[in-house]
C-alpha cells in the first residue's frame, strides 16, 4: 500500500522519511524502495494465508508464511514516531531507536547484537513519522531467541550517560550525512515544514539539529515509558514458521509483558484546509543541477474516502512512474525541457499524506519555465483524464509488483508492518490488488482534479548559491 | 556515505555470503545450441528471474571515452529492432517486465524478472535489447543528458569525490582507476558507433554466465536461452587488461570541499578470489570492519566515541587486481581522531590478529548468515552468477561451511599480517581539521 517510487539509474527520488539506525544496512531500505508496491494475491498467485492474532496484553501478531528458505524475518513495530514528539524535543523518537541497542538489566550493552551476529543474523531498526521498528533476520530455529531479547527490551531498557552521549554524537553524524551533506534532503525538510502548518509531520524525523544537540537520557527514558509496551506494538514474522508455533513463542515471550496504560490513541493537531499557494527557494553552493519538487497535501489510505487512495496510487503511476509516464514522456522526451521528471504518492500515513512531483530541467531551462511545463502536464490530466492504455498499464504494473513482493519475505514483513501502523488492517492489505483493479479512469481524473490543486501545495526550487562564499573552517 | 557503503556492501555480499539454503538444488543445464547455465527450480511464486554476465565491463571502454559501457547499458531499453524507445518501454510496463543492465569493471551484468504469464514477451524484449539495440540519436542525447546531469551533481558530492580519487590514485593509468560512469569530459565524446562497437565486442556466447531461478524446467529454460542469446557472436573480442597492484600506500589525499562532514576512504592490497588465503582474509576483515554491529572498527569508532554514523571495511576483487577498502564519514574537527583510530586498529589487527573468540564468532556469523542471502529468487540468481564468475564450482554452496571451518587461528593471524601490513591509501573529501595531503605517488 506504499507505492514508493521505483529507483533506477534514470530517476532519482526525493529522500524518504524513514531512517535506519545504521549505515551498513542501507541495502535493506534500498531493497524495500525498489520493490515499489506490494500485495498479496494476483491473478496467477495463490492467496497467501496470513494469520493475525492479538495477545491478552494487547500485542498484535501477524504471521506471513514463506517456507522456501530456513530463515525468518522478525519485526516489532511500535506505534510511535517523530509526529508523537513534544514540540521542542524533535528527533527524540529516532534517538530512542538508537538507544534501544544499549542494553537492559538482563542483557547488557551489546549482548543482543553479539548474539544476533554469532547466529549469523542481520538486525537493524528504523523510524518514521508514525512508527519505530526493530528487526532481525535469523535462521528459523533462532526465532524464539530473538523474540526473548526483543521482549526484554520492550520494558527493560537501561541507559547511562556513558552510552547516551556518544550515541548523540552518532545521530549528529547521521544528520551530517543525510541532511548536512545533501542539498536535496535540506530542500525536502523545508518543503515539509512549509506544507504542514499545524501537523507535526512538518518536523524532520531526524529532528532539527539544534534540538538534537540537547537530547538527553531522561527525555529518552520518559518517551520510552510513555510509548513502548505490548499494547502499542505489532509483531510481524515472515518466513519459515508455522502460525501456531509463532503464537506460542509470542505468548511465552511478549505475552508476559504488562500492558502500558500510558499508551493512548494518537491524536495529533490536524491541518486546516490549505488555502495558499506556497513556494520557496533554497540556494546552496554545492548545487550543480537545479531541481524542483512540489508536494501536495493529500489523503492517506487511512484518511481517504473509499477508493480515493487507490486512485491516487494509479494517478502517481500514470503521471510520474517510469519512462512511459506523462511527465517523463512529455517533458524529457517530447518537448524536451527536462533531464528527468517523476511523481510519487505514499498512502501509508496515520494522518494526511503527500503526493510529490519532482524533476530536473535541462541546461538552459529556467525553473519557472520548467514549473510551468509541469503545471501544463498536470492541467492536461485534470482536463482530459487518462487513457484506457495508461490506466491498464499502471494497474498491471502495480498488481505485478504484488507478486514480486511475495518473493521477498523482508519486503512482505515491512509492508504489513507499515500498513498496520498507519490505520490499515491485514484484510486491507490482502485486498490491495483487487482495490487497484477496481480503479476507474474517472476516479483517477477526479483525484487529480480534487487533490492536485496548487493551493494544497508547496513548490521548492533548489538552485546554486552563487554569492561569494565565506571561507569556513570548523 | 550511503553510496559508498552501498557499493562496499554489495561487493562484500556478492561473494561471501554464498551459502546453502539446504533445500535448494542447482542444476547445470546446456541449451540445444550449447550455452551453459545454472538453474534453480522454484515453484512457489509464479515468476522467473534471469541473471547473466558478459566478460568485459567498463575496462573495455575506448581510450578517452570512459563511460561507454555505462551509457550502452542505459541505452539498451531505449529501442531495439523495429521498436522505438516509447514502444519498448510500453511493452515492458504493460506486463510489469523488468530488465536491468549494470556495468562493473570486469563484467556487464543483466537481469530480467517477469511473471510466468509474460515470460515469452520478456525474453523477446531482452533478445532485441542485446542483439539489435538502435541507439537512436534523440534517445542517445536524452540519456547522455541524464548521465551528465548526474556527473555534474557528483562534482560536489563528497562520497563520489573521495571514492573517485581513491581509485584514481590506486590505479593510475589502468582502467580500474577510471570511473565506470565516465567523466564530464569523456561522456560527451561517446558516439553511437562506440556503443555499437562495445556491443559487438562484448556481447558474445563465449564467457557468458547465466543463472535462472523460477518455475521453469530445464528444457524450457534451454529454449529460452537459445532464443535470447543464440544469435550473439560465438566469440567476444576483448582488449587485454593488465594485472595491477594498487599504488599509493602510505599516501593521504585531502580534497577540499565545503561540507559539514568529511568523507574518508581507506584501503590497501587485497586478496584475489582464488588466493588460498581468501577465506581467512574474509573472516579477518569481517572481524575488523565487516558487516555486523560487532566489528572492531564499529565498536571503536561509533559505539565508544560516536565519531561516525557508519564505518566499514570490505574485500573487493576484480580479475586483475584486489583491494581491501573501507569508508567512514565524520565531522571536520574529529576526522583526524577517527583516522587515527582506524589506523591503530588496522595496525593492531596486522600485528596481533584476531582472538580465538573473535574467530569463532565470525565463523559462526558467516556460516549462519548464508541462508539470508539466498531467500529470494533475485538474490539466488545473482549469487549463482557470482559463484560462476568466481569459478568456485557448482558445489561451492555445500563446501563453503567447511572452507570457513578450516581456517585456523594461525591462518587468521598470518593472513591478517599479510592484509594489513602494507599501509593504506587514504582519501578525504571535506575540510578535515589538521589533516593535509601527505606522501607522493
Amino acid at each position: 500500500m506504499t507505492p514508493l517510487h521505483k529507483l533506477s539509474t534514470k530517476f532519482s527520488s526525493p529522500p524518504t522519511p524513514s531512517l535506519n539506525s545504521n549505515a551498513r544496512c542501507q541495502w535493506f531500505a534500498a531493497a524495500a524502495l525498489v520493490a515499489t508496491t506490494l500485495a498479496i494475491t494476483s491473478a496467477a498467485a495463490e492467496p497467501l494465508k496470513i494469520s493475525d492474532f492479538t495477545l491478552k496484553n494487547g500485542l498484535e501478531l501477524v504471521v506471513i508464511p514463506d517456507h522456501r528458505a530456513p530463515v525468518v524475518t522478525h519485526m516489532i513495530w511500535y506505534k510511535v514516531g517523530s509526529a508523537d514528539e513534544t514540540p521542542g524535543i524533535s528527533g527524540l523518537a529516532h534517538f530512542l531507536e538508537h538507544l534501544m541497542f544499549k542494553g537492559t538489566a538482563k542483557n547488557p550493552t551489546g549482548h543482543f547484537s553479539r548474539v544476533v551476529a554469532t547466529i549469523g543474523g542481520q538486525e537493524n531498526a528504523f523510524t518514521s513519522n508514525d512508527y519505530t521498528a526493530f528487526y532481525q533476520r535469523v535462521p528459523s530455529e533462532q526465532l524464539k531467541t530473538v523474540m526473548e531479547f526483543e521482549a526484554d527490551r520492550m520494558s527493560g531498557l537501561q541507559l547511562t550517560d556513558a552510552v547516551v552521549l556518544p550515541e548523540r554524537n552518532v545521530i549528529l553524524e547521521e544528520w551530517n550525512q543525510r541532511v548536512g551533506n545533501n542539498p536535496r534532503a535540506r530542500l525536502g525538510e523545508q518543503i515539509d515544514a512549509a506544507l504542514f502548518l499545524n501537523h507535526p509531520y512538518g518536523r524532520p524525523v531526524i529532528g532539527w539539529r539544534q534540538e538534537m544537540e540537547q537530547l538527553n537520557r531522561d527525555e529518552a527514558l520518559d518517551f520510552y515509558r510513555r510509548f513502548y509496551g505490548p499494547n502499542g506494538a505489532v509483531v510481524v514474522i515472515a518466513g519459515d514458521v508455522e502460525p501456531e508455533q509463532a503464537l506460542k513463542f509470542a505468548e511465552e515471550t511478549y505475552g508476559t509483558a504488562k500492558r502500558n496504560d500510558l499508551i493512548k490513541p494518537r491524536h495529533r493537531p490536524q491541518e486546516p484546509p490549505p488555502v495558499a499557494v506556497r513556494s520557496l527557494t533554497l540556494a546552496d553552493a554545492r548545487v550543480e543541477q537545479p531541481f524542483l519538487q512540489r508536494t501536495y497535501l493529500v489523503p492517506s489510505f487511512g484518511t481517504a474516502q473509499k477508493g480515493e487512495s487507490e486512485a491516487l496510487e494509479v494517478l502517481a503511476h500514470v503521471l510520474g512512474s517510469g519512462s512511459s509516464s506523462r511527465l517523463y514522456r512529455t517533458l524529457a522526451v517530447d518537448k524536451p525541457v527536462a533531464v528527468m521528471a517523476a511523481a510519487g504518492y505514499d498512502s501509508s500515513a496515520l494522518d494526511m499524506s503527500k503526493f510529490t512531483v519532482y524533476g530536473s530541467p535541462r541546461p538552459g531551462v529556467a525553473l519557472p519555465q520548467f514549473e510551468a511545463e509541469i503545471d501544463a502536464v498536470i492541467a492536461d490530466v485534470i482536463a482530459k483524464g487518462v487513457s484506457a492504455d495508461e490506466l491498464e498499464r499502471a494497474k498491471s504494473r502495480l498488481i505485478a509488483d504484488a507478486t514480486y513482493a511475495q518473493d521477498n519475505q523482508a519486503t512482505m514483513a515491512r509492508w504489513y508492518g507499515a500498513a498496520l501502523m498507519t490505520g490499515a488492517s491485514v484484510q486491507d492489505v490482502q485486498r490491495w490488488p483487487d482495490r487497484i483493479r477496481a480503479v476507474t479512469a474517472e476516479q483517477v481524473q477526479d483525484a487529480a482534479r480534487k487533490w492536485l490543486d496548487k493551493r494544497r501545495s508547496v513548490t521548492g526550487y533548489l538552485i546554486k548559491d552563487t554569492s561569494p562564499q565565506v571561507e569556513k573552517r570548523s | 556515505m550511503s553510496r559508498l557503503i552501498g557499493l562496499l556492501v554489495a561487493a562484500a555480499c556478492a561473494a561471501v555470503s554464498a551459502a546453502p539454503a539446504s533445500a535448494m538444488t542447482i542444476e547445470k543445464i546446456v541449451s540445444p545450441s550449447g550455452i551453459a547455465a545454472w538453474l534453480v527450480r522454484e515453484q512457489t511464486v509464479p515468476l522467473i528471474t534471469l541473471n547473466y554476465a558478459f566478460h568485459g565491463g567498463s575496462s573495455q571502454d575506448p581510450a578517452g571515452k570512459s563511460g561507454t559501457a555505462n551509457l550502452t547499458a542505459d541505452m539498451l531499453d531505449e529501442g531495439a529492432g523495429d521498436i522505438d524507445s516509447k514502444t519498448f518501454h510500453e511493452r515492458m510496463e504493460n506486463h510489469g517486465i523488468e530488465l536491468g543492465f549494470q556495468v562493473g569493471r570486469d563484467e556487464f551484468h543483466g537481469s530480467l524478472r517477469a511473471l510466468n504469464e509474460h515470460r515469452d514477451e520478456a525474453f523477446e524484449l531482452l533478445r532485441l535489447a542485446l542483439t539489435a539495440p538502435r541507439f537512436d540519436a534523440d534517445a542517445v542525447e536524452r540519456v547522455r543528458g541524464q548521465e551528465l546531469s548526474s556527473l555534474k551533481r557528483d562534482t560536489t558530492n563528497p562520497n563520489n569525490i573521495a571514492s573517485n580519487e581513491w581509485w584514481a590514485a590506486a590505479f593510475p593509468g589502468h582502467p580500474y582507476g577510471l570511473e565506470s560512469k565516465g567523466t564530464l569530459e569523456t561522456v560527451p565524446r561517446i558516439a553511437a558507433d562506440d556503443m555499437r562497437d562495445y556491443v559487438r565486442r562484448v556481447f558474445a556466447r563465449n564467457e557468458l554466465t547465466i543463472s535462472v531461478v523460477g518455475d521453469v524446467d530445464a528444457k524450457t529454460a534451454g529454449e529460452l536461452i537459445d532464443r535470447t542469446f543464440g544469435a550473439l557472436p560465438a566469440q567476444n573480442d576483448l582488449k587485454p587488461v593488465a594485472n595491477a597492484t594498487p599504488r599509493g600506500m602510505g599516501r593521504r589525499i585531502v580534497i577540499n570541499l565545503d561540507v559539514p562532514q568529511a568523507v574518508v576512504n581507506f584501503g590497501g592490497l587485497g586478496l584475489a578470489r582464488n588466493d588460498p588465503d581468501f577465506m581467512a582474509g574474509y573472516i579477518v576483515n569481517h572481524i575488523l570492519g565487516g558487516g555486523s554491529f560487532s566489528s572492531r572498527l564499529y565498536r571503536e569508532v561509533r559505539e565508544k566515541r560516536g565519531l561516525a554514523y557508519g564505518v566499514t571495511d570490505s574485500l573487493v576483487w576484480f580479475k586483475r587486481a584486489a583491494v581491501v577498502l573501507g569508508g567512514t564519514a565524520t565531522q571536520a574537527d574529529r576526522t583526524a581522531d577517527a583516522l587515527t583510530i582506524i589506523e591503530a586498529e588496522t595496525k593492531r589487527m596486522a600485528e596481533e590478529g584476531p582472538t580465538p573468540e573473535e574467530l569463532v564468532a565470525a565463523k559462526s556469523f558467516l556460516k549462519g548468515s548464508y541462508a539470508l542471502s539466498l531467500d529470494t529468487s533475485a538474490k539466488i540468481a545473482a549469487q549463482l552468477t557470482q559463484i560462476q564468475l568466481d569459478n568456485l564450482g557448482i558445489d561451492y554452496i555445500q563446501r563453503r561451511g567447511a572452507l570457513i571451518d578450516a581456517v585456523t587461528i594461525e591462518d587468521a593471524k598470518r593472513v591478517a599480517k599479510r592484509l594489513y601490513s602494507g599501509g593504506m591509501l587514504v582519501t578525504v573529501a571535506g575540510r578535515p581539521k589538521g589533516l593535509a595531503s601527505t606522501g607522493t605517488q
